[in-house]
């Protein structure tokens, strides 16, 4: 980067700037702000917003009340168990498809990004036909948690190996080399060169995947059946409240929602702070 | 530790790396393995510490046959190209490692490391990163890592290759001196000739996944087993049916019954030294060194005839 | 590591999970023969349903196109504070639930809302109405193209673009002649991601569009209501229509991926 703008200096000066590429900038700048508040901004602050209209207090009461309770739970604690599944086997799933050949090897590649190609409700409907009440294997988890759990492994599943795996492929293998010279068996090579050098990758697929899992609905709303207190997610709880005209119950569980997704990104922002660390002369 | 390569042999799909190669390393020694690109030098050196297993042949260390070892269990310490340091970790905890693995307990391992850092001359950056140091810093992190451990075996993998002409200079030397105060048996490839003459005891010269001869630098020198090794190891010029080395001929001004006329086409001046290229009647181009006394005695020039005949020329048959 | 343990439970695991399922709907969907199929897909409602999720996707894709292209440039490019910032916001539909986005639009374009009012006095309808579909869209679709450009275009550097410079180009012909076609892999990349979010989009327009029937129903908000009313054959056709979309989706996506290597 400091080549960059030593070079650069010498070309565009310090003053004599064309006007054009000034202008430029500014107008890139501008609409990307622009469309960013009309898009996204304003949106969201039009959400805070209205959950504080009535007041903190308004907000806690409503945000605790035991049905948004047990739909925020539902939806933590799901989301949680399938990022927990997804770390694992999507860190083995990425191993497999860096370091083993097979036939077939490029078709499994390509299909792990079936879940981000496929729209959701047709994800829950053939769940729904797989795993549900006309099951051709005989397996009923239809408006069970289990439903849950399944549609949110298969929404999240390409999320950690998609991570892990260019993290994978840049690895110094000399230096797996070298731990074996040394004296290292096989899983401590992994435990103690590996996994520290794609921990991070690990962690980006995991906070994301557990934001997309949270707040879910298309996948499980066929397949969960939405019962309260049982298969209700928050999503779904915020659904049907609009739907009700409960704006301010909706509002506080999607403020609730919204904060964990800040969350998740903040993790995202401080795994990619925390990786340049060791690069930092 | 002495090493012995018996037969070894060793495909990649199409590509013959080694064929039936067989090498003797006495314990102690400082052995180069020289040879050009694809010569099967860093193949064979990767298959002595394990990291290739040879489709025949064995491979003996101390005597006891290693083959089927991993390369944890080999006592084998091995330096790469390019460094393989580990990154996320201190400069303190690479060399540190191999020592953890066996279990050493702390202050021993601390004392070790302190020892080592003073040795490789790192002391102060013990905690830094690989990506805060210079190659040659690196590349002496590599070393002290692979020492740390007290291997039997030292190996380098083209050790000096990815630095820069004056810290190679620099590392050759210390390497010397380093092998003179251990005692290891170190093995390092190498495909440059100048730096095997002057560091190594013993040459084994490679080429096309043979070897071509194994020698000290000086018989290599004076005594090249055939045509390929008298061109690779020093400068040779092919004069008529026998090969000469540019300091084996003598320049006159005058002919006799031993000399052949050629014309000089350029004189460089390198410092103390002077190269000419020369042609001979019947074409054939070669070069002569000579002193710059030496030309200036002869006052020698470009496009001047002169006549030249060889002090000592070799012929393979 | 041993292989073949490691392989088995990742190939197992994704047959469990990815391919039985996939392969459920293209069996279900001829379970009941080709002429309830079709009759549902003929549907005049249905063909309003796919009808407006193209129209749909084919304002929402070209605005995030120009959008991820700017703003990648504005990244990358110039520095300015705040760079950080806007990198997040741009990550922030990749993080949020689709309904939380449908009720924010919901609150900002409603009747009380802060723009609610605006548009109500013009007598433009925006809730209820395929506008808000599309804004939900353009929301939930916005980060694939910008962070598709970002990386190819640090990676790229500003060289070939200086060497232009000292050629005569100016600053639109620089991007048109070197930029643009140095990036265009990311960009078809990030369009097709774009695309199959843009198709796949439920939670979101759920909440904004009312699902009337015939009027503002999107072919996935169809599956749901053909569900709900027991036409198994309707929702079953419309996602195998959906499932073949996204099956030439993944095919687009694999042949355009950029090289993991390169950019690793």
């Amino acid at each position: 980067m400091a080549g960059e703008t030593a070079f650069a200096a010498p070309l565009t000066g310090r003053r004599a700037r064309p006007s054009s590429e000034g202008a430029a900038a500014a107008l890139s700048l501008g609409f990307t702000t622009a469309f960013l508040s009309i898009v996204v901004v304003l949106p969201i602050a039009a959400l805070v917003w209205a959950s504080r209209a009535d007041g903190l207090q308004q907000f806690w009461s409503v945000a605790t009340q035991p049905e948004a309770v047990a739909a925020l739970e539902l939806s933590v604690g799901a989301a949680l168990l399938v990022t927990l599944v997804n770390a694992v086997v999507g860190t083995i799933t990425a191993w497999v498809l860096v370091r083993d050949d097979f036939h077939g090897k490029s078709f499994v590649n390509a299909v792990i990004d079936l879940p981000f190609a496929l729209p959701t409700i047709v994800a829950g409907l053939t769940l729904l036909a797989l795993y549900g009440p006309k099951s051709p294997v005989g397996v009923n988890v239809a408006f069970t948690r289990t439903a849950i759990l399944l549609a949110l492994l298969f929404v999240t599943l390409p999320f950690v190996v998609r991570t892990v795996q260019p993290v994978l492929l840049e690895l110094d293998r000399e230096a797996e080399a070298a731990a074996r010279s040394l004296g290292a068996s096989e899983l401590r090579v992994f435990r103690s060169i590996v996994l520290p050098n794609i921990l991070p990758g690990i962690l980006s697929g995991v906070a994301l995947g557990f934001a997309r899992a949270v707040g879910e609905i298309g996948a499980v709303v066929l397949i969960s059946g939405n019962l309260p207190y049982r298969t209700e997610v928050a999503s779904v709880f915020v659904f049907n409240h609009i739907q009700s005209g409960d704006q301010s119950g909706a509002a506080a569980v999607a403020v609730v929602l919204l904060l964990i997704s800040f969350a998740m990104l903040l993790t995202i922002g401080g795994v990619r702070f925390g990786v340049t660390r060791h690069e930092r002369a | 530790m002495s090493i012995v390569v018996h037969n070894v042999s060793k495909r990649f799909g199409d590509f013959q790396a080694l064929d039936s190669v067989s090498v003797d390393v006495a314990s102690g020694s400082l052995t180069a393995l020289l040879g050009p690109s694809g010569s099967g030098k860093s193949t064979l050196l990767r298959i002595v510490a394990g990291l290739e297993t040879p489709d025949t042949g064995d491979i003996l260390l101390a005597g006891s046959d290693a083959t089927e070892l991993s390369p944890q269990k080999r006592g084998v310490g091995f330096v790469f190209q390019h460094y393989a340091a580990f990154k996320h970790m201190t400069v303190r905890d690479n060399i540190a490692f191999g020592l953890e693995i066996r279990k050493r307990p702390k202050d021993e391992i601390r004392r070790r490391v302190n020892e080592l850092l003073e040795l490789v001359q790192l002391q102060g950056f013990g905690d830094r990163f690989p990506a805060q140091l210079s190659g040659g810093q690196r590349q002496r992190m590599a070393l002290a890592r692979a020492l740390a451990p007290e291997p039997k075996v030292l190996l380098l993998d083209e050790p000096f290759g990815a630095l820069d002409a004056r810290v190679r200079a620099e590392l050759r030397l210390w390497l010397r001196r380093l092998h003179a105060e251990t005692q290891t048996t170190t093995v390092f490839v190498t495909h440059d000739q100048e730096e095997a003459m002057e560091v190594a005891d013993s040459v084994v010269v490679m080429n096309r996944g043979r070897v071509e001869q194994v020698a000290g630098p000086r018989e290599l020198y004076d005594t090249p087993a055939n045509e390929f090794v008298m061109s690779f190891v020093g400068q040779a010029n092919r004069f008529g049916p026998s090969w000469v080395r540019p300091h084996d001929l003598r320049v006159r001004l005058t002919p006799d019954e031993s000399t052949h006329e050629a014309l000089i086409e350029r004189v460089t001046h390198l410092g103390f030294e002077v190269r000419a290229e020369l042609v001979r009647d019947d074409g054939e181009r070669f070069t002569v060194q000579l002193t710059r006394d030496e030309t200036e005695r002869l006052e020698l020039a470009s496009g001047q005839i002169v006549y030249v005949e060889p002090t000592r020329e070799t012929t393979f048959t | 590591m041993r292989r073949y343990p490691l392989r088995v439970i990742a190939l197992g695991y994704l047959l469990l999970v990815l391919l039985g399922p996939l392969a459920m709907i293209f069996w279900r969907s001829f379970d009941e023969g080709l002429g309830p199929l079709w009759t549902s897909l003929s549907d005049p409602n249905t063909v309003h349903a796919f009808t407006l999720t193209l129209i749909v996707a084919a304002i929402a894709v070209p605005l995030n196109t120009i959008f991820g292209v700017v703003c990648a440039l504005a990244i990358v490019r110039r520095r300015f504070p705040g760079a950080g910032l806007v990198n997040a916001i741009v990550d922030l539909p990749l993080a949020v639930s689709p309904v939380v986005v449908g009720l924010s639009l919901f609150l900002l374009y409603g009747r009380t809302g802060w723009f609610g009012h605006w548009f109500q006095a013009h007598g433009i309808q925006i809730l209820f109405a395929p506008p808000s579909m599309v804004i939900a869209t353009v929301f939930v679709s916005l980060p694939f193209v910008a962070r598709e450009v970002v990386p190819t275009l640090r990676e790229l550097g500003t060289e070939q673009e200086q060497a232009a410079r000292t050629l005569g180009a100016n600053g639109w012909t620089t991007f048109w002649r070197i930029t643009l076609p140095s990036i265009r892999w990311a960009v078809i990349y990030g369009v097709v991601l774009t695309t199959a979010r843009c198709l796949g989009e439920y939670g979101a327009v759920a909440v904004v569009s009312g699902r009337v029937e015939g009027q503002t129903e999107t072919a996935t908000l169809r599956v749901q209501d053909a569900y709900e009313n027991f036409d198994l054959a309707g929702a079953y056709g419309i996602s195998l229509v959906l499932a073949v979309l996204s099956v030439v989706v993944l095919i687009a996506m694999t042949c355009f991926k950029p090289n993991q290597e390169e950019r690793a």
